[in-house]
């Protein structure tokens, strides 16, 4: 009886499911459902929540620092995300040419997203340092500024720096995905394009970045989705300050459920996360689903 | 890689056109421009966990270079901290939850891929879905479970939930690899009467290794560079992985020891440097195979 049901596809393969789903039903499934739940409720530390509906929605929309974090993560997340794509790309394509040592430098380039972020934030808090940064002492010696800059203390400083840092350790993601979308691009196409009398700017629009768009959508999609998620970098670099100039969504909803203790008005701010990330996502499908147009069919 | 051959003879096919110095300027350039960039705070975390602290907070002498090195922050870290410590739960978190979710994620990529039960598309996309969703806003009700389930501040709280992130990036990135393995393989061994468990074992996953290989190193270093959960789910420092114990216990109010900080930031860095030089080609693989789907 044991051994028939073995042979059936779809008795075996549930319980191949099993083990994995198990995990993610109870670690990531039931914790979704709980957490938006956890959004409509006045939980604390070591007390289970009641009820209250859109309280804690109606207090964050009356927040100002909520608010103030709402535009921090919207703008770290533009301004890091075209950053990332620009350069992600130009390096991209420095790294597609005909180069010695090309797969070493291509190893080398991936090092600041292998590192672990939480590190080289540090790293990047020693180079920020107000009274010690060799950024500071360069330009100083160079005759370029005449103070020390004062990178994390100063609102809009800290804000730039802070995407400095997440833009540095991005780049090499996106380029490295984008080279090996680069290289699935026959180079047959650029010599008839040549031929054709394309300008390198023509090659590069016409040919290169069509066929890029598809990988460039998921590519994108992703780095969106790990820089408006972002936490670690700006726990690190600032803890949200100062003035929670730097505060992004995920840093103030960890702020608020664990040390400040209220689970509830944590997970509402977490909850409110979702609809922007859906965004992102439904963005990637319809652009991917721009394949056909470039295979010659129509939209 | 192959195409890397490929491009040698024909790639950048135009390249002979280019002078030299338009190549340099260019090319190498920017090129040298962006490794100085990316690859700084690695020199300078290096430099600065050498540097005596005389030198650390002088501006008088020149940061970039060191005149008289010194391993007093190192043997600091490692007999007066926990960094010790730190390192093995991170080594015994990262393996542990690694080779669980590795291997239920077989399980699992096998039977969506191959048994094609009932279901199995949508259950497919309910991977790649679990795979997008972000520990940011999963930590707080994860935070209420494992303090419920009694985990709290015990490594078992990370090594059950890291597989969380593990398992649906490894599935994804091995439903790959199964499906580029020919069905006629299976079909023969079907026939000569091999079971469902014989032919995953024999001829699937000797034929998936260097899949195996990259979900493996990628999931590695995603644990080991967790943050935000070990951050929430543990408080004693025993029990501290290493980027938090680095974050937390070395910071001591307002004086900073930088030259610790970086020495603990370098050492905690280098294990996944060196396991991602020997198995690059994996890791990229892995990475750009999980985009490229």
């Amino acid at each position: 009886m044991f051994t028939r049901l073995l042979d059936n596809r779809n008795f075996l393969g549930l319980l191949f499911m099993l083990p994995a789903a198990a995990l993610l039903l109870v670690f990531l499934t039931y914790p979704l459902a709980l957490g938006t739940w956890l959004g409509f409720t006045d939980a604390k530390i070591g007390r289970a929540g009641h009820w209250i509906g859109l309280g804690n929605f109606r207090y964050l929309v009356g927040d100002s620092v909520a608010r103030l974090a709402l535009f921090n993560t919207i703008f770290y997340t533009v301004v890091a995300s075209v950053a990332k794509f620009a350069l992600g790309l130009w390096l991209a394509l420095l790294l597609n040419r005909n180069l010695p040592f090309k797969s070493f430098f291509r190893a080398v380039v991936l090092l600041p997203f292998i590192v672990p972020t939480a590190l080289s934030a540090i790293a990047f808090w020693w180079i920020y340092d107000a009274q010690f940064s060799v950024v500071s002492w360069a330009l100083e010696r160079m005759g370029l500024i005449h103070t020390y800059i004062d990178f994390l203390g100063d609102p809009w400083n800290a804000r730039f720096s802070t995407i400095a840092a997440n833009v540095w350790r991005g780049v090499p993601f996106v380029a490295i995905c984008l080279l090996a979308g680069l290289q699935t691009i026959s180079p047959t196409l650029y010599e008839a394009a040549a031929l054709d009398g394309a300008t390198p700017w023509q090659r590069f629009r016409y040919v290169t970045l069509p066929l890029l768009t598809p990988i460039i959508a998921v590519v994108m999609t992703f780095s969106v989705l790990f820089t408006f998620t972002d936490f670690q970098l700006i726990y690190v670099l600032t803890r949200g300050g100062p003035l929670n100039a730097t505060h992004l969504m995920a840093t103030l909803s960890f702020q608020r459920a664990i040390p400040g203790g209220s689970l509830g008005e944590g997970a509402a701010l977490a909850t409110l996360m979702i609809p922007f990330l859906l965004a992102a996502i439904l963005f990637s499908y319809f652009g991917l689903q721009r394949r056909k147009w470039q295979q010659g069919g129509r939209d | 890689m192959g195409d890397d051959a490929a491009s040698a003879v024909h790639g950048e096919g135009m390249g002979y056109l280019e002078s030299l110095p338009r190549r340099a300027v260019t090319l190498y350039l920017p090129l040298a421009i962006f490794l100085f960039v990316l690859l700084f705070p690695f020199y300078w975390m290096a430099m600065t966990s050498i540097k005596p602290n005389a030198e650390l907070l002088s501006r008088e002498t020149n940061p970039f270079w060191v005149v008289a090195p010194t391993l007093e922050h190192f043997h600091h870290l490692i007999f007066e901290t926990d960094y010790p410590s730190w390192m093995w739960n991170t080594v015994v978190v990262s393996v542990v939850s690694t080779f669980t979710s590795l291997a239920a994620s077989v399980l699992a990529a096998y039977a969506i891929e191959r048994l094609r039960f009932r279901g199995s598309k949508q259950v497919g996309l309910a991977i790649f879905l679990a795979y997008l969703v972000p520990p940011s806003i999963l930590f707080i009700p994860l935070a209420a479970i494992v303090f419920k389930l009694g985990l709290f501040d015990t490594r078992w709280a990370l090594i059950l939930t890291y597989p969380t992130f593990l398992i649906p990036f490894c599935t994804w990135l091995l439903m790959g690899y199964f499906r580029s393995i020919p069905f006629e393989l299976e079909e023969c061994a079907l026939i000569d009467g091999a079971t469902r468990w014989q032919i995953l074992v024999k001829i699937v996953l000797p034929l998936a290794v260097p899949g195996l290989i990259s979900a493996g190193i990628f999931a590695f270093t995603l644990s080991w560079n967790e943050f935000i959960y070990a951050l929430t789910f543990v408080s004693s420092s025993e029990v501290k992985t290493v980027p938090i114990g680095v974050v937390t216990e070395l910071v001591e109010g307002d004086v900073y020891h930088w030259g610790p900080l970086m020495a603990g930031a370098l050492l905690g860095s280098i294990p996944v440097a060196v396991m991602y030089s020997f198995f690059v080609e994996y890791y990229v693989s892995g990475m750009t195979g999980a985009v490229k789907e």
